[in-house]
């Protein structure tokens, strides 16, 4: 059957799929809307989870991330699964414990201040919306690629797909699409890695695929490193930036991580305390089978590339792939941009290798090669893998749905924590606090409906400073909420002039750091520093500087709250009461 | 509340606290010790064809994570029996 009919099929089935469970999931009432009814099984909310927090980015893009990145990328999957023990450890038993909506709500009961909710609230909305633009455009993007669409109909309809079931059944509607999402994109991501496992080192196991040997001999990564260090490059498996950015990184991803609103809100949905701690242990078992599978998908994949170009040795004129040889999966690709070839040399043959070291420049001339002639988008290490390990139509169109199951998955989760954030905290919290419980279920879903046309627009009209705001989505989780969630159940001594000092305090000082490098509210041209490894603070990058600004949070936190009055005797109670998993 | 029982509240809640230390020391181990710290040194070992160091920072570390969360629940769960505050 022809590739687009195919992909039109299996991509349609999983959204009938969607909405089916959308009718069934009915949300009645707030809790309902909010937290599912607190009714969610916890292996369940583990999948949900799991499907929650794995972005299109995630899908798509780690694996060539780690592929071009090497050792390097061990920042992305350490710092992703990290996260995920601070917040089994330090947070979701007690925020469960806890037992309301919003994360906010949280931070404003717990401090016993609206203005510290507020706060949290605009932390959260501008998190959250910069983290979903991408998932609009990877909706967009994966329709005008293989469905033959334009990208506005790709996204108008993945943005009615989340309408449906986001509006009608909030939590409860998208925690059920996430598990349904979740098994599409992990049997996606899995199929064709156990199958390029199996063709390059003759184990079924990607995990321990890249422990083993090609079938010519040398380990996977041995001869990986061999071929890289010949071209040109550096060693696969060496560290390339310093110990100390590597550091600082994995740390602002794993504190981001678990500061994020939308996955911890996606704890206060099981029934009871022992629920949550083992429902984080489940999502991170579900995460990492992914994220165990990536660096085996992004190595393979890698080699195989280098294997097409460089099918001989290296220096010799053969040894490169003449052009019109090319496999049809190559021509494919050149289609869409995301693969290039240019000629520089005029042999009719692929040179791939790292034109920027000048300590390669000499041999590379007396090769003949005059300057690399691959160009290669990261995405397709994981897009041209059902194709390159020549699978079936099927699977091919099967990686399509699991590339839009991680986009939907995390946009609805995102816009669940922004429509609540809205109606729940500003609209019930702050405006309106005497509206009925139908008017709020109301507002909710008006907010829920607002919430997608805004991140449709904001698909449409990408800002140019988007790809740079996703990290900063991490750097003010890190530095604003998770410092205060924490210090609000640990420390009892914790005020609300520590929390709000604190919270503005880890904020400003990493937006500003970041503002320096980046431009002033991104403008181009406005940064005070250039953005390269010499200008920065000891070498801290601007992506990594969230750990900075937390430990900044949480120093300022303590202080102010030491010189102020200590918080009342009932908020002293409430933390006592967070404490401990059985109700008084 | 009575003395007594706030006396198990914060023998319960050091014990907690002393069980969340010692699985972060670990937490830091796996992670930013073998994985990054002394990454270096361990890629002069090699099990199968994985270089240690590399194979901590890109396999092994998320193992070890799932196994501290999954020691967190059963060890939480024992004491919140222990000390009688486990929910129904």
């Amino acid at each position: 059957m022809d590739l687009t009919l195919t992909t039109y099929l299996i991509v349609g089935a999983t959204f009938v799929l969607y909405i089916g469970i959308a009718i069934w999931a009915k949300a009645g009432s707030t809790g309902e809307f909010y937290v599912a009814g607190k009714g969610v099984n916890p292996i369940a909310n583990g999948m949900a989870t799991a499907a929650d927090w794995m972005s299109a980015a995630s899908f798509i893009s780690m694996a060539g991330l780690i592929a071009f990145l090497g050792y390097d990328a061990s920042v992305y999957l350490m710092g992703w699964t990290g996260g995920y023990v601070l917040l089994a450890l330090l947070l979701a038993p007690y925020l469960r414990k806890f037992g309301k909506f919003t994360v906010p709500e949280f931070i404003g009961d717990r401090f016993y201040s609206k203005p510290a909710r507020v706060i949290a609230v605009i932390a959260l909305i501008v998190a959250s919306v910069t983290y979903v633009i991408g998932q609009m455009k990877g909706i967009g993007v994966a329709f005008s690629r293989f469905l033959e669409t334009s990208y506005e109909v790709g996204l108008f309809a993945g943005m009615g797909i989340v309408f449906f079931y986001a509006v009608i059944g909030g939590m409860k509607g998208i925690t059920y699409t996430q598990i349904a999402q979740y098994c599409v994109m992990i049997f996606a991501y899995t199929i064709p890695a156990v199958f390029i496992s199996l063709a390059i080192t003759g184990n079924p196991l990607p995990q321990l695929g890249l422990g083993s040997t090609v079938m010519d001999g040398g380990y996977v990564l041995e001869t990986l490193d061999n071929i890289l260090v010949d071209l040109g490059f550096s060693q696969y498996t060496m560290m390339k930036g310093t110990t100390l950015n590597m550091f600082f990184l994995t740390m602002s991803l794993m504190i981001g991580t678990a500061g994020l609103p939308h996955v911890i809100v996606r704890f206060f949905t099981v029934p009871r305390v022992r629920d949550a701690r083992l429902s984080a242990g489940w999502a991170l078992v579900f995460i990492a089978i992914l994220y165990t599978t990536a660096p085996a998908v992004g190595a393979m994949s890698f080699y195989n590339l280098i294997n097409t170009v460089q099918p001989g040795e290296i220096g010799a004129e053969e040894g490169n792939l003449a052009y019109e040889n090319v496999p049809n999966w190559f021509s494919r690709w050149e289609e869409t941009g995301l693969l290039g070839f240019d000629d520089k040399n005029n042999d009719g043959r692929i040179q791939y290798y790292n034109d920027g070291n000048e300590a390669f420049a000499d041999t590379a001339a007396e090769y003949g090669w005059n300057g690399n002639e691959l160009t290669v988008d990261r995405d397709i290490m994981v897009m041209a893998n059902p194709e390159i390990a020549q699978l079936p139509n099927w699977v091919i169109a099967l990686t399509v749905a699991g590339g839009l199951a991680a986009a939907l998955s995390t946009a609805a989760g995102l816009l669940m924590a922004i429509s609540s954030a809205v109606s729940h905290d500003l609209i019930k919290g702050v405006i309106n606090p005497g509206i009925s419980e139908r008017g709020e279920l109301r507002a909710a879903r008006i907010a829920m409906a607002g919430a997608i046309l805004v991140a449709g627009y904001l698909g449409l009209n990408p800002p140019g400073f988007a790809a740079q705001v996703v990290a900063l989505a991490f750097g003010l989780a890190a530095s604003s909420l998770f410092p205060v969630l924490m210090l609000g159940i640990f420390s009892r001594r914790m005020n609300s002039a520590g929390a709000i000092a604190g919270m503005l305090s880890g904020l400003s000082f990493t937006l500003i750091y970041v503002f320096v490098y980046k431009g002033w509210f991104f403008v181009p041209g406005t940064n005070m520093l250039p953005d390269t490894p010499e200008y920065w603070l000891m070498g801290i990058g601007p992506q990594s500087i969230g750990a900075v600004g937390a430990i900044i949070n949480v120093v300022i936190a303590t202080l102010v709250s030491r010189a102020t009055a200590p918080p009342p005797a009932d908020i002293q109670e409430l933390v006592e009461s967070i404490r401990v998993p059985r109700a008084s | 509340m009575a003395s007594g029982n706030q006396e198990a509240a914060m023998a319960y809640w050091k014990e907690n606290v002393r069980l969340l230390i010692t699985l972060l020391i670990i937490w830091f181990a796996v992670s930013f010790g073998l994985g990054i710290l002394l990454a270096p040194v361990l890629n002069n070992i090699a099990i199968a064809g994985y270089p240690l160091g590399f194979w901590f920072a890109q396999q092994g570390a998320i193992y070890a994570f799932i196994v501290i969360i999954f020691t967190y629940v059963f060890k939480m769960n024992a004491l919140d029996r222990k000390y009688d505050v486990h929910e129904e």
